[in-house]
């Protein structure tokens, strides 16, 4: 086996030198990955040995992927080439690499006695135990924000193939500022490149997929409300295969679901806490609950129905409070618990109000507010978001759905929020934004750059008399489109949060969370 | 029965705070009540504090008698027997009743420590709790001088300097327009509060909200002296959400043709004007307000 007996191995082939290997011997690759993993564990050896000289020091032995994820190994200047004589001396590679072994393989034992004592206790014990590593766990930034970052990127890659989800191609050129998030384009959907119907995703989501990433199902709510739906068919069609557990079978069988999603458009807060809670309860049930996975109501429905048609129903009740007698209310763009609120309050017939929806391109989601309110025969004006500081003095109160409510008190809601919510503090109109507990992140976010999507650049070119403006982007090198989704509005601005639990200021999301997690 | 034991506790002593003989009213109420069952004993309650807020409109009232009621209720489900429930509450509503009573020794002892020795306090109206705070300021031997509104349309600012007098601080009674003159020569302001909302502002006697804008923009800090009995679940958005059975007395509430023609007595101070406020829960910025009222009332 190349590279294993020879002394020089410290820095191995140069960069240009094995860019040639690679391309003169398709194995070279697969070699010098090995001889990499290699290096590493030699390397964490080395460092495990440096620190149990210096002192104690509790680091857990994960032969888990590397800090720095597949950065070259040949470009690390100051490290310490494996070449180079050994602290400890005297030990060959042979017999610290058997001892690597008897070291993993202990732990894998001492990992399925737990995870099988586990198996047991989750079904005698609910609340299920929260991971307590009190070890400072460093979280990892998710893929969709790491773009730019060919390694994260790489790593996805392989994870995808591995799931045999297809990867999507980013369209056009970006932003700088946001050249680490994904743009796709619309008229090039993820079904182009998989063969439908596919073996591994379910036809239904691969529906969903297509509804999402085209647009047709839009909005927090309603995207959460097709997920569960679709996971209640998806749940429904499965089988437990012979020799496997449900809860872990079926919680593995998600996993390539929702990465086909993810990739068809990026997942919303809302069902990412969906999915988290979904994948919890399912982790928590003994092979024996089968049967209630099927029954109605299933885990979804209850979902649902509590978390966000009740919550809904509740929300309309305490904002109706707030709604006085000759109330002007500006709202902005649509969102779906805003419409309820202002339907229920007119439908009650105490309160005499009108309504300025405020809308934007190049969605221009005012239009569907609008025609829900004035079917419901609410006295609307329709403005664009140029013309708020027009509008503004006479308006008594704005009220604002949200995308999610992140743990500092900021909001992410649909791109123009936060510049509604500043106009609105200049001219001292009191902001509302109403959100239900469910979308509540533990996420803390005090810009609109570092985690966002991009929406297909092309809706940003409009058709005016038979000519295209803008049409020719792509061929102008100084020209970029940028088609934000959402922004964050930070807590400061906003005077009242209207949750199912109740009115809390901006500050308060984090106590919220608290006592959720303590609930659960 | 209630209205006159409410007015009588109110005139013997004046120095008690009305939330907390509406309490002792409740408290005597529960003991004499004859129902039978748990409902009927808290929908009686609830009508005796209607009653209350009817002869005495303040916040102080309402919050308190809501918060009595969630005291003793928290562990009444508990026993099937009424009488041992009834029992319980009453142990309750004396523990309660307890607190509050040692609630203003707390409060001054917490908030002391902020009037440094030669420190100019500016305060509103008349309020018993800046003036125990004062008192303690003057056990621990500080020296400092006591700036008064003349607070119109009561005078309550006169009383509150015979009351300054009488333990020899020096106090000037200012009128209420000169507090933007006055406030570069104060080191801080003090004020109590009839109520504490939900966002971490405060319900006091009219005036306050224009001394914590002056303080504001002069960069003084503005503190508020409140037990937490005060605490109440409102969240008016400016002043006109205020209700309006605060805003007027209960006399004015029931005889008043036109409300738009009568002076309110109370206003609203948002919680970013207000610096700290000084409970018997501890020391807490405005944002901390809520969290606490989180754990009283969930």
């Amino acid at each position: 086996k190349r590279g294993r007996g020879t002394a020089a191995r410290g820095r191995g082939p140069g960069r240009g030198e094995r860019a040639l290997l690679t391309g003169l011997c398709p194995q070279a690759p697969e070699l010098s990955r090995e001889e990499k993993l290699q290096l590493r564990k030699e390397k964490k050896q080395q460092k495990k040995k440096k620190r149990s000289e210096k002192g104690p020091a509790a680091e857990p032995a994960e032969p888990g992927p590397p800090s720095d994820p597949g950065q070259p190994r040949g470009e690390e200047p100051p490290s310490t080439p494996p070449g180079s004589p050994r602290p400890a001396g005297g030990k060959s590679k042979a017999e610290l690499r058997a001892e690597r072994r008897a070291k993993q393989e202990a732990e894998r034992a001492q990992k399925q006695a737990k995870k099988a004592e586990l198996g047991q206790a989750a079904a005698a014990a609910k609340p299920r135990l929260t991971p307590t590593e009190p070890q400072s766990v460093v979280k990892r930034l998710p893929e969709h924000v790491q773009v730019d970052d060919p390694a994260a990127q790489r790593k996805l890659a392989k994870k995808l193939e591995r799931q045999q989800v297809p990867l999507r191609q980013d369209y056009g050129t970006k932003v700088n500022l946001f050249s680490h998030l994904h743009q796709y384009s619309r008229k090039k959907p993820l079904t182009q490149q998989m063969s439908i119907p596919s073996t591994v995703i379910h036809p239904a989501v691969v529906r969903l997929g297509l509804q999402y990433s085209q647009g047709i199902i839009n909005g927090s709510n309603a995207r959460c409300i097709a997920l569960l739906e679709v996971f209640k068919q998806l749940i429904r069609d499965y089988s437990t295969p012979p020799n496997e557990e449900l809860s872990r079978d079926l919680v593995a069988k998600l996993k390539p679901h929702i990465s086909f999603l993810n990739q068809c458009r990026p997942l919303s807060a809302s069902m990412g806490n969906a999915i988290k809670f979904l994948k919890k309860e399912i982790s928590c049930l003994p092979d024996t609950e089968w049967p209630w996975l099927t029954k109605t109501p299933s885990l979804e429905v209850i979902y649902l129905r509590e978390k966000i048609l009740l919550a809904a129903e509740a929300i309309s009740r305490s904002a109706f409070e707030k709604i006085n007698d000759n109330d002007v209310i500006l709202v902005y763009g649509c969102s779906s618990l805003v419409n309820r609120t202002l339907c229920d309050a007119h439908a009650k017939k105490g309160r005499a109000f009108r309504v300025i929806v405020v809308d934007s391109r190049p969605r221009l989601e005012g239009r569907e507010t609008l025609r829900r309110l004035v079917r419901k025969g609410i006295h609307c004006t329709y403005v664009m978001i140029n013309a708020i500081s027009y509008v503004l003095p006479e308006v008594s109160k704005v009220l604002l759905g949200a995308h999610a409510l992140l743990a500092n008190g900021s909001v992410m809601s649909r791109v123009g929020t936060s510049q509604i919510a500043l106009v609105s503090k200049a001219y001292n109109v009191p902001v509302l934004v109403c959100c239900e507990t469910y979308k509540f992140c533990e996420r803390v976010q005090t810009d609109s750059f570092v985690s966002n999507e991009l929406d297909d650049p092309d809706d940003l070119i409009v058709l005016r008399k038979g000519q295209a403006q803008l049409g020719g982007w792509a061929e102008n090198k100084s020209l970029r489109l940028l088609n934000l989704v959402y922004d964050v509005t930070p807590p400061d601005l906003v005077d009242l949060v209207i949750t199912d639990l109740g009115m809390i200021p901006c500050t308060s999301v984090p106590v919220v969370l608290r006592v959720k997690s303590v609930d659960q | 029965g209630d209205n006159t034991t409410f007015r009588a506790q109110l005139r013997d002593d004046p120095d008690v705070a009305s939330a907390v003989a509406a309490i002792r009213a409740l408290l005597g109420f529960l003991k004499q009540d004859r129902g039978e069952t748990i409902q009927g004993l808290r929908s009686s309650l609830l009508a005796a504090i209607d009653t209350l807020s009817r002869v005495d409109s303040s916040v102080a009232v309402s919050s308190g008698g809501e918060l009595f009621l969630r005291f003793i209720s928290l562990t009444s489900l508990e026993y099937s027997d009424y009488s041992k429930c009834k029992e319980i509450m009453i142990e309750r509503g004396e523990i309660f009743l307890r607190k509050v009573s040692l609630s203003r020794n707390k409060i001054a002892k917490l908030c002391h420590p902020f009037i440094r020795d030669g420190a100019r306090i500016l305060t509103h109206a008349y309020s018993r709790v800046v003036l125990r705070v004062l008192e303690a300021a003057v056990e621990s031997k500080k020296r400092f001088s006591v700036y008064v509104t003349e607070s119109q349309p009561d005078q309550a600012g006169q009383k509150m300097a015979k009351a300054l007098r009488k333990l020899n601080i020096p106090v000037t009674v200012i009128l209420d327009a000169a507090v933007g003159y006055i406030m570069e020569k104060v080191d801080l302001v003090l004020v109590g509060a009839e109520g504490v909302v939900e966002s971490g502002g405060i319900i006091n006697k009219i005036g306050t909200n224009q001394i914590a804008v002056c303080a504001k923009a002069q960069n003084k800090p503005f503190y508020v002296v409140a037990e937490s009995f005060k605490f109440v679940r409102l969240f008016p958005l400016n002043q006109q959400d205020v209700p309006d059975k605060f805003k007027y007395k209960a006399d004015t509430l029931k005889t008043s043709q036109n409300l738009t023609e009568e002076h309110p007595w109370i206003d609203y101070t948002s919680p970013s004007l207000i610096t700290l406020l000084f409970t018997d829960l501890g020391v807490l910025t405005p944002s901390a307000v809520s969290d606490e009222l989180i754990k009283l009332y969930l």
